[in-house]
């Protein structure tokens, strides 16, 4: 090994030629933080117009832009790209490895995101405007009627699905290849183990992705008939193929989310994770189930009974797993010795709310009063309370927890607690009330609506306005415990913390494990 | 701690920054952006907002693509024979090929399933079978099910009174491609293929170095001749039998699945090709270490068997 | 089981319903600070309703005691109580427990959902078949009659573009209200024949307790007995470009004699309409039907004076100053692949010959011919 591989470079050439792990992690850190201040100005301008019935702000036309590109942005480029960046952090550190396995092309997965969505974002200035079909862009309204940009889209989410494929084998190959020895399967960490699982439903789901974009690309240029009844294909396929990757994608979203609270909330109740191995297997069955279950988005489109019956009973039985989990963590509470820093509360809150948002699923899932609930804001309201309470909440609370070991130096307690509340208030009053409107008959992805609505609406976007606005004490406390942070030089920050990751110095090494720890 | 600890922590290896990854990223950029505006400058419908240029920066940034992926395979290669990759890094290299491959049949499985629910389920309800009864009667009298298809479902009711607005023209494929002519002919020149990749894996790992770069070459002309025939058989479609890509779901899965894997055959015969020139003009491999060679086989062979799928279920059945 | 949630439903329900907020429950139509289902008019909707309420009470349940165990641990074992934390970590026969119970409640969830989905997926015997297309931006209504002329008519959003644009006080049935209803008779079952001519768009009404989607190309099944004569408002469900927050559905449910004297009134409408085919109109007369033409189905593309925008342009274009069979044909089959749609099926043969005439007489386009019924007639067989 030369020398200069001891420490970072100095200069932009650190992150933009970088092979090292930390440093990589950060990039997709920062990226991911960016999408979610973009993606959350445009939910912004959504909660504005919606504020009151009427059009007041923007057009329909560019309403659907925003609900678009808020879907894909938030997806795509916040929640994945962030949970990609903990992996990079966390995963070596907590396997006693000393990088990811194959470094440099790392490096290509994160660098050809910004491009990805440079694209993406740029389609907001083109003619016509950018993609204007929903995040599950549904053919015909995304092939024979979309606009012009269309094709940079899918253009776009082809250079991302390959991003997170690469992403995906590199960390499939790290977790398999790298650990120390003596760190058995059995003995990883539950993140580890979660962001295993979630890397081969990446590598499984995504090509599915770039076939489906790949067959729109073929029916509005080049004249197949694959969405198109008149040649014999069908529109509802599109539908079919998409959720056969959207399904597991929400699993993708959830379990990296599921394994940061397995680490946090131990580390918090002082006391070890409660049935490590039926986590492991509950992770497992909820990934594999969540390829037999896409379908329940579906219900309204026609299919036979017995389709409809199928894919609601494979539905059902997620609950089961994903119920042991929350149980799990529960039971890791139940007579520890529980403190409340903010990591803590996040996760709190996160078993809290997504569990509500679980139970929200399962009333979805039942066929036929979904026929009701369908394409309503119920469904908008329950997947915010699986996507933000869930994996935003479990984010923040990652950054909370692992940011000390970062950067040598302590968040500010007081601010992060505030962070903590007002996002908790703003975020039960955006969207709760939106189980109401929604069951009382407001569809989504519309721009005005009729008076009945107009009250829950008001309040939700106030909420809306709170929750980002705790977004900004997020950033500031982030950026200011960087940079001037109390120091910080314990390598167990906190007192319940267990892992490898806390034996190594802190703040972290720049190349982390020279040599293979020990495992007990 | 035990010997295994010892080896290991001498042979973590942790690469210099590279210069490699950005430029790759960089192109793809270009790519992406070129190919987009080129593909809309061909569509009448968008071309008033296409640049012109779109192409010229398409293989502009294709140009580059190439060159940078070039070097970042020279980079590994050296790399490997200095001996700098450990044990671990070759089996990270294996993994990584691996789950590539993994994610490819992921890729060839959602083509396979648009083929399946063509067959199984939209053209069957067209044509009024099952939930399909009303929707034949009203929308879609007179279309069957048959495949082949004899007619479109546009064709049966005519173009000006199909119920869907505006959504091009799809005509049925005049005839189809014979699998016992052409494609059967594939079929033993890909499989032959497959198996002389195999006679020349076993002469490498024998150290017999002519024998090895003979059979590899004999692999990647059988490979060569397919591609040619494929081509030969897309021109006879076209000209002949009036199978386009316009021609209703067939002529669509059709392309897409032939297509598709014709581009992956061409993607291993370049991988084949470099290894061999590798082997001829450099003398590389050993027979204990040949990591670049076994992964172009292993995606060879994956491409040949997802020709039999290919030669079964689109050709045949 | 179930039979518990019942009963905690009637409590949950009046506590509830005491405080105010579920006051709407049982009104059909959604209202302010509604905050739940409403069962509707229908059986099913019923059903659906009561299912719902099981469900909801049962995880009411489930989130209670869930959550009851965690505040509890929260509370009783935080570390400032001064308390050791216990060292256990795995339980056997706990987690095979919490395992089992979920699948056993969830067993108990599948039984009646499927039995309310068979429901719901009966559409045998219906009385009464009504068509339904979605359209951008509007419904077509068209009813399979044995006998008689065929009725089949447009319903668009009717709330005028004022109010939208918070220039006029908005109505009570803001957005909701449309130009044309669809009308069906109560205590009826009447099959609904769901497709679509462009996108796919989604047939909703909640108090009918239908939502299908509409698929271009296909034809799905929904059915609904109202039990209630009234007015039933719903919306598209399904985004289907610009428009479609603006696309509502309003059904007028009506006594079985009101029902058939209407569509024998729209049945002679019909044959009226069908008479007027066969004769021809001179072209101020053709300019003016033209004109109503032009601005409810061509204005939101071609623009107000026909110079375009999502559209082509109109005014001084070659096909509105070129060759009358050329033009014809183009309005009648549309442009493949483009935002212009076939207006042959949505259009009849008078409407289609008019909104010509007005586009080849209009905003200085000056040919001075004018197109025929016949001619439209002529130029559909012709394809
Ligand atoms: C992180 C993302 C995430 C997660 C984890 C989930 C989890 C679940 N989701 Fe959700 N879902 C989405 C994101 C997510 N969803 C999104 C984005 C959409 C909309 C997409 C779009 O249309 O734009 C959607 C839509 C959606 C629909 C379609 C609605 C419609 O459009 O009509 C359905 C229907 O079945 C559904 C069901 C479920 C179920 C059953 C679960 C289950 O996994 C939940 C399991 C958890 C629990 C049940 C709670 C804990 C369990 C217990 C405490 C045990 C005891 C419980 C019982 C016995 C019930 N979801
Ligand atoms: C993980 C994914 C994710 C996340 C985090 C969010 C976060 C939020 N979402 Fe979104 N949402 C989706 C995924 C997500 N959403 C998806 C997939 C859809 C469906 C799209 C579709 O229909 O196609 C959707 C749709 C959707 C709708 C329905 C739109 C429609 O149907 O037309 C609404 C409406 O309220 C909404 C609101 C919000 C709000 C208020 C937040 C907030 O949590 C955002 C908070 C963040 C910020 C605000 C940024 C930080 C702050 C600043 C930049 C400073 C400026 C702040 C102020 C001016 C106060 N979302
Ligand atoms: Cu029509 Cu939405
Ligand atoms: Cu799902």
């Amino acid at each position: 090994m030369s020398e200069h591989q001891h420490g970072p470079r100095r200069g932009m050439s650190r992150w933009i030629l970088t092979t090292n792990h930390k440093d990589i992690g950060t990039l997709y850190l920062w990226f991911s933080f960016a999408m979610f201040l973009i993606g959350g100005s445009f939910a912004m301008i959504i909660r504005a117009e919606l504020f009151q019935p009427g059009l007041q702000l923007i057009q329909p036309e560019f309403f659907n832009q925003m609900t678009t590109m808020h879907g894909l942005i938030m997806v795509f480029g916040a929640i994945m790209p962030a949970f990609v960046g903990l992996a990079n952090w966390l995963i070596p550190m907590m396997i006693g490895a000393p990088d990811m396995a194959l470094p440099r092309m790392n490096n290509l997965s994160f660098w050809l995101l910004p491009f990805a969505f440079i694209v993406l974002l740029s389609s907001l200035f083109m003619e016509g405007g950018a993609p204007n079909f929903g995040w599950t862009f549904y053919a015909p309204l995304s092939t024979t009627y979309a606009p012009p940009s269309v094709t940079f889209f899918i253009f776009g989410v082809h250079v991302m699905g390959a991003s997170s494929i690469m992403g995906a084998i590199n960390i499939v190959a790290t977790v398999m290849n790298m650990r120390a020895p003596g760190m058995g399967y059995m003995k990883m960490p539950m993140f580890v183990w979660t962001w295993l699982i979630t890397a081969f439903l990446l590598i499984a789901v995504m090509p599915v992705l770039a076939g489906v974009v790949t067959m729109m690309l073929m029916d509005i240029h080049f004249g197949t008939s694959f969405f198109s009844a008149a040649g014999g294909g069908d529109p509802v396929l599109f539908q079919h193929i998409f959720w056969f990757f959207g399904h597991p994608e929400v699993y993708i979203i959830i379990l990296p989310a599921f394994g940061v609270v397995s680490q946090i909330i131990p580390a918090f109740s002082r006391k070890p994770l409660f049935g490590y191995d039926s986590m492991v297997y509950a992770t497992a069955s909820i990934a594999i189930l969540s390829f037999v279950v896409w379908a329940h988005h579906m219900y309204t489109v026609g299919m036979p009974l017995a389709g409809e019956l199928f894919f609601m009973y494979a539905t059902m039985l997620i609950a089961a797993p994903t119920g042991v989990k929350v149980f799990n963590w529960i039971a890791t509470m139940y007579r520890g010795a529980i403190t409340f820093e903010t990591p803590m509360l996040f996760c709190i809150a996160f078993v809290f709310l997504f569990t509500v948002g679980g139970l929200s699923g399962i009333m979805l899932a039942l066929a036929s009063n979904d026929f009701q609930y369908h394409d309503s804001y119920f469904v908008v309201a329950h997947f915010h309370y699986t996507m933000v309470a869930g994996a935003i909440f479990s984010m923040s609370a990652a950054v909370y927890f692992w940011l000390p070991k970062w950067t040598g130096r302590m968040y500010n307690e007081t601010l992060g607690k505030a962070h903590f509340w007002v996002s908790f208030v703003g975020f039960n009053l955006t969207f709760f009330p939106q189980h109401f409107v929604g069951l009382a008959g407001m569809p989504r992805r519309i721009p005005d609506y009729a008076l009945q609505f107009a009250d829950f609406n008001m309040i939700s976007s106030c909420g809306a306005f709170l929750y980002g606005g705790a977004q900004l004490f997020f950033l500031y406390n982030v950026i200011h415990c960087i940079v001037a942070g109390k120091k910080t030089d314990k390598p167990r920050v906190w007192e319940g913390a267990d892992g490898l990751e806390w034996t190594l110095p802190t703040p972290a090494p720049y190349h982390t494990f020279t040599a293979p720890p020990e495992i007990k | 701690m035990t010997d295994h600890h010892a080896e290991a922590s001498e042979t973590y290896y942790v690469p210099e920054q590279s210069r490699l990854a950005i430029c790759l990223a960089v192109s793809v950029a270009i790519m992406v952006v070129g190919v987009a505006n080129g593909i809309n400058s061909i569509n009448p419908k968008f071309v008033e907002t296409a640049s012109s240029y779109g192409w010229l920066v398409f293989f502009g940034g294709l140009a580059l693509f190439l060159a940078t992926l070039f070097a970042w395979f020279r980079v590994t290669i050296i790399e490997q024979q200095q001996g700098l990759n450990s044990r671990q890094l070759k089996h990270s290299y294996v993994l990584g090929m691996q789950w590539f491959i993994f994610s490819e049949v992921m890729f060839f499985v959602c083509f396979f399933g648009v083929l399946w629910y063509a067959r199984n389920l939209s053209l069957p309800w067209l044509a009024g079978e099952g939930v399909g009864a009303l929707t034949n009667e009203y929308l879609w009298r007179g279309f069957e099910y048959s495949w082949p298809m004899s007619s479109t479902p546009q064709e049966v009711v005519g173009i000006s009174n199909q119920p869907i607005a505006n959504n091009g023209q799809f005509s049925s494929p005049g005839a189809t491609v014979d699998p016992w002519h052409l494609p059967l002919l594939n079929t033993l020149l890909l499989l032959t293929s497959s198996i002389t990749i195999h006679v020349a894996h076993t002469a490498l790992k024998a150290n017999k170095r002519s024998l090895f770069n003979f059979w590899l070459a004999l692999s990647l002309v059988l490979g060569f001749a397919f591609v040619a025939f494929q081509i030969v058989e897309y021109v006879e479609a076209y000209n002949e039998l009036g199978l386009t890509l316009s021609s209703g779901i067939y002529g669509s899965t059709f392309f897409i699945l032939t297509g598709f894997h014709g581009f992956h055959v061409c993607l291993g015969a370049l991988m084949l090709a470099v290894q061999w020139l590798r082997s001829t003009t450099r003398g590389d491999f050993s027979a204990e270490e040949h990591f670049g060679f076994e992964a172009s086989s292993w995606y060879w062979h994956f491409v040949d068997v997802v020709w039999l799928g290919l030669f079964l279920f689109v050709y045949i059945l | 089981m179930l039979l518990r949630a019942r009963l905690l439903r009637l409590l949950v329900h009046s506590t509830v319903a005491s405080v105010g907020s579920t006051a709407a429950v049982f009104a059909e139509e959604a209202q302010r600070w509604q905050t739940n289902l409403s069962p509707g008019v229908t059986a099913v909707g019923q059903k659906v309703y009561d299912l719902h309420m099981d469900i909801l009470i049962l995880c009411v349940v489930i989130a209670v005691l869930v959550f009851g165990v965690m505040l509890y641990a929260l509370i009783a074992h935080r570390k400032s109580t001064g308390r050791k934390p216990a060292q256990f970590h795995e339980n056997t026969k706990v987690e095979i427990l919490w395992t089992a119970i979920p699948v056993v409640i969830l067993v108990a969830m599948a039984f009646p959902a499927t039995s309310t989905l068979i429901e719901v997926y009966d559409s045998s015997d219906a009385e009464l078949d009504v068509m339904v297309t979605g359209y951008q931006w509007k419904w077509k209504y068209e009813y399979i009659t044995p006998q008689g002329e065929t009725v089949s008519f447009f319903s668009a959003m009717s709330t005028p573009q004022a109010e939208i644009n918070n220039e006029q006080m908005k109505s009570e049935h803001y957005l909701l209200d449309v130009d044309e209803p669809l009308v069906i008779p109560v205590n009826t079952k009447v099959r609904l024949l769901i497709t679509a001519s462009d996108v796919i768009h989604s047939w909703w009404v909640p108090a009918l307790s239908v939502k299908r989607d509409a698929i271009p190309g296909f034809i799905n099944e929904a059915w609904t007995k109202p039990l209630k004569v009234g007015t039933y408002r719903g919306q598209c469900a399904e985004l289907c470009g610009r428009d479609h927050g603006f696309m509502p559905i309003e059904v007028k449910v009506v006594e079985q004699g009101d029902y058939q004297l209407w569509l024998a009134a729209k049945q002679q409408e019909a044959g009226k309409l069908k008479s007027l085919m066969a004769q021809s109109f001179g072209l101020e007369e053709m300019v003016l039907r033209g004109e109503k033409i032009y601005n409810s189905s061509c204005m939101a593309c071609h623009g107000g004076e026909g110079e375009g925008g999502l559209g082509k342009a109109i005014r001084g274009s070659t096909v509105a100053t070129g060759d009358m069979e050329k033009h014809l044909r183009l309005v009648i089959s549309g442009v493949p692949g483009t935002a212009m749609q076939a207006f042959g099926g949505q259009l009849n043969n008078l409407d289609l010959a008019a909104v010509v005439t007005y586009q080849r007489n209009a905003w200085g386009n000056n040919m001075g011919d004018s197109a025929q019924p016949i001619d439209v007639y002529k130029a559909k067989k012709e394809q």
